[in-house]
């Protein structure tokens, strides 16, 4: 929701970002205030999961232009673990698995590393079971999930839900969730859109990547924008969502090529 | 590696062998004359002296085993020292006097105050008044029958039962070490539990007295009577330097009808530098004997220490319904080389055995798991279930698996399975992204890894173990 008063949080200024040396990212702005809820759309190697990475810090991405500033800081000066600390959340496209680690352990040293770092009380595993069976219920999730290896063997939809427990423990600041829709069925994205809304607040944001309208049907974005080739090419309302379900991304690319021409 | 581990590991080490002549040091070499050496300084009965003769006439005629996967400079053991008699350690008035690094890894490691203190070569007792905890322990041990001393004290006091047993289960020609260990060793621990007792705590080689110079050819044996059980920690998780490069131990277990001997070790020795220079050559023969219907020996090791590790833990399972137990973690960092594993020799009936192998590569070092499961002909029924997990860390280390199954009866059933699994960077990134920094990640994925190992470990060990884990790793990630 779009508050008159709210600060901003995220300041993206022309950044640029390559991996393996290929520029991905050329010239990207983006600003994203407390409160609201951002939808990044468009197609397929445009470059959306890349700046996702980009803000956690993925190690494989290399800034090369540009900056961010998240908060009145330079981000890009925050080790990944840092940044997670200080608010910044990646819901994964592809959880990663993690063999022989239960769950309840990673989410609990996830919790407690990040309260730590926050100045904030740290629980044990008793308290921690409560809080977090608590938090699981927003979700749907079966207690289960606790005693399994973190994403070993999840289906697509339950490492999903997954990922937005993570985000309900942690209560980040801004959530960039990156194709969260993706390979869920109808319920459970019901159940994790569900799940995203009750955690949207006046104090954070959500930039939310993804290919689908259907995605925003349920969590109703303040802003859409379309990237194409490395750079945010146009900003609008909801409405351009279901603009872009009806017409795809061409027609964006040629407005963008025309406009180029005109200013030329 | 983190700069504690590093000062640590840079402290004064003698590489190679020790080459001052004190006064009561045997000549360098190895020969007849100096058997009889070793064997007159202890006042040996002919018998043991026949031993250990009887032992090097074999070794001689041994070689060196070429199979091992692991490399390093011809050992010429005609330049070692064989018998020095055991010096007193320097004794340190308190723990003001110990070097604070040490004192520091301690407490990374989470070591037991009492312990750091023996560790660190301070006398217990002027910590902890004037009740010795090793005298205390003895005592309470003896009430029940139990026998726990040195290998020359039970030579001496306990006679019948050593001749009876030394060697019954590593034959003095056994293998080229084994039979150099039979030829020369020095002491080690006499542990004799009689029929039905069950031991009422852990056996720790902490509470032996006279455990500081056991020496570098050390030699164990421990007897389980009918229906008797005991549990056996061996090795600490503290880092462990010595000035001999070679070391060949000798454990013999021995476990009658129903008795059950659990041996747990961990092992930190002087692994080398960071440039795989100088470090412990560890050659180990360590087996045990099911003797009994229904008995059962398990092992449970945690190797992180040496430059070189050599150790197959095995057991031997004789009587009917028998269970052997193998539970391993190897860790190598730098350039560490371990080739480490287990035999499960099969003889009787309805016999079981279990082997869990966790292995863990890191920097540029080798670890090998070499395993044997024998199912001999008259083990009708027998089962095997052997897991061999490898971890590598890094790009430049490796990982082997040597699988040996022998199977002879066609009632048995043996299982293996192995897997090889990498700590990806896209693990650590999830981490990260979780708040989590690479070492504490590391560290979780490790445990997880290992888990099904330390959870057979004594509660204090397992936790000991964990961190020793993380420590060993610092630095190899990230």
């Amino acid at each position: 929701m779009i508050y008159q008063d709210s600060k901003t949080l995220l300041a993206v200024r022309g950044l640029h970002a390559t991996v393996n040396g290929i520029e991905i990212l050329k010239g990207l702005d983006l600003t994203v205030k407390s409160g609201e809820v951002h939808a990044i759309m468009g197609p397929n190697g445009s470059g959306k999961s890349t700046f996702a990475k980009v803000l956690a810090g993925h190690p494989a991405y290399a800034v090369s232009g540009g900056a961010v500033v998240f908060e009145g800081g330079n981000l890009f000066e925050l080790k990944p673990e840092a940044r997670a600390r200080a608010g910044v959340f990646l819901g994964f496209q592809y959880p990663i698995e993690i063999p022989g680690v239960a769950n309840s352990q990673f989410l609990r040293l996830a919790y407690n590393t990040v309260q730590a770092g926050r100045g904030k009380d740290e629980l044990d595993p008793l308290e921690f079971d409560d809080f977090v069976r608590e938090k699981m219920k927003l979700l749907e999730m079966n207690p289960d999930f606790l005693d399994r290896s973190v994403n070993e063997g999840f289906s697509g939809g339950e490492k999903k839900r997954n990922e937005i427990l993570q985000m309900a423990l942690l209560e980040p600041k801004l959530a960039i969730l990156d194709e969260t829709d993706s390979g869920l069925d109808i319920d459970a994205l019901r159940i994790v859109a569900g799940g995203v809304n009750q955690l949207a607040n006046k104090d954070n944001a959500i930039v939310l990547v993804t290919h689908y309208q259907r995605l925003l049907n349920y969590i109703v974005p303040d802003y859409v924008h379309v990237m194409d080739a490395g750079r945010i090419v146009k900003t609008g309302g909801k409405e351009l969502a279901l603009e872009l379900e009806a017409r795809g991304y061409d027609w964006v690319g040629a407005e963008v090529k025309a406009n180029a021409g005109v200013n030329a | 590696m983190s700069t504690v581990l590093q000062d640590l590991v840079n402290q004064p080490y003698q590489h190679g062998f020790v080459t001052d002549i004190e006064a009561d040091v045997a000549p360098k070499g190895l020969s007849e004359d100096t058997i009889r050496l070793i064997s007159g300084k202890k006042n040996e009965p002919e018998w043991l002296l026949e031993l250990r003769l009887s032992a090097y006439r074999q070794w001689l005629k041994m070689e060196e085993p070429q199979w091992p996967n692991v490399k390093y400079p011809k050992i010429d053991f005609q330049a070692i020292s064989y018998y020095s008699a055991p010096k007193p350690k320097k004794t340190l008035g308190s723990m003001n006097e110990v070097d604070p690094e040490l004192l520091r890894t301690f407490e990374k490691l989470g070591v037991p105050m009492n312990e750091r203190a023996k560790l660190a070569g301070v006398a217990v007792d002027v910590i902890f008044d004037s009740v010795s905890v090793a005298t205390t322990y003895k005592a309470k041990l003896a009430e029940v029958g139990i026998i726990f001393c040195s290998i020359s004290e039970a030579v001496h006091e306990h006679p019948e039962l050593v001749r009876k047993y030394l060697g019954s289960v590593v034959p003095v020609g056994d293998n080229y070490y084994a039979a150099l260990n039979s030829a020369v060793f020095t002491d080690g621990s006499f542990c004799f539990i009689p029929r039905g007792v069950k031991c009422p705590m852990d056996l720790s080689t902490y509470f032996r007295i006279n455990t500081e110079n056991t020496g570098q050819f050390e030699r164990t044996l421990i007897v389980a009577e009918e229906g008797a059980s005991v549990s056996y920690l061996e090795g600490c998780t503290a880092p462990k330097f010595d000035t001999n490069q070679l070391h060949a131990a000798v454990v013999e277990l021995v476990a009658l009808d129903d008795a059950d001997i659990k041996y747990s070790t961990v092992q930190n020795w002087y692994a080398g530098d960071e440039n795989g220079l100088g470090g412990i050559y560890n050659f180990v023969t360590k087996r045990g004997l099911c003797k009994g219907v229904n008995s059962r020996i398990s092992w449970t090791q945690v190797e992180t220490g040496s430059a070189i590790t050599w150790k197959y833990p095995s057991c031997v399972l004789r009587g009917d319904n028998s269970v052997g137990e193998f539970y391993s973690v190897a860790l190598t960092n730098h350039y560490q080389q371990a080739d480490t594993g287990t035999k499960m020799i099969h003889l009787g009936k309805n016999t079981r055995s279990t082997i869990v192998s966790k292995g863990i590569s890191a920097g540029h070092s080798n670890n090998s798991y070499r395993g044997l499961v024998r199912i001999a002909p008259t083990a009708a029924g027998a089962r095997n279930y052997s897991q061999c997990d490898s971890m590598l860390i890094g790009e430049r280390c490796g990982a082997n698996t040597f699988p040996y199954i022998q199977v002879n009866n066609p009632s048995a059933k043996v299982e293996h399975e192995a897997s090889t699994s990498k700590i990806g960077e896209d693990q650590l990134f999830y981490f990260a992204q979780r708040g989590v920094g690479a070492e504490e990640a590391v560290s979780m994925i490790i445990n997880g890894f290992c888990k099904d190992v330390f959870q057979q470990l004594p509660m204090e060990f397992a936790v000991e173990a964990t961190k020793l884990l993380g420590l060993k790793l610092e630095g190899s990630v990230g």
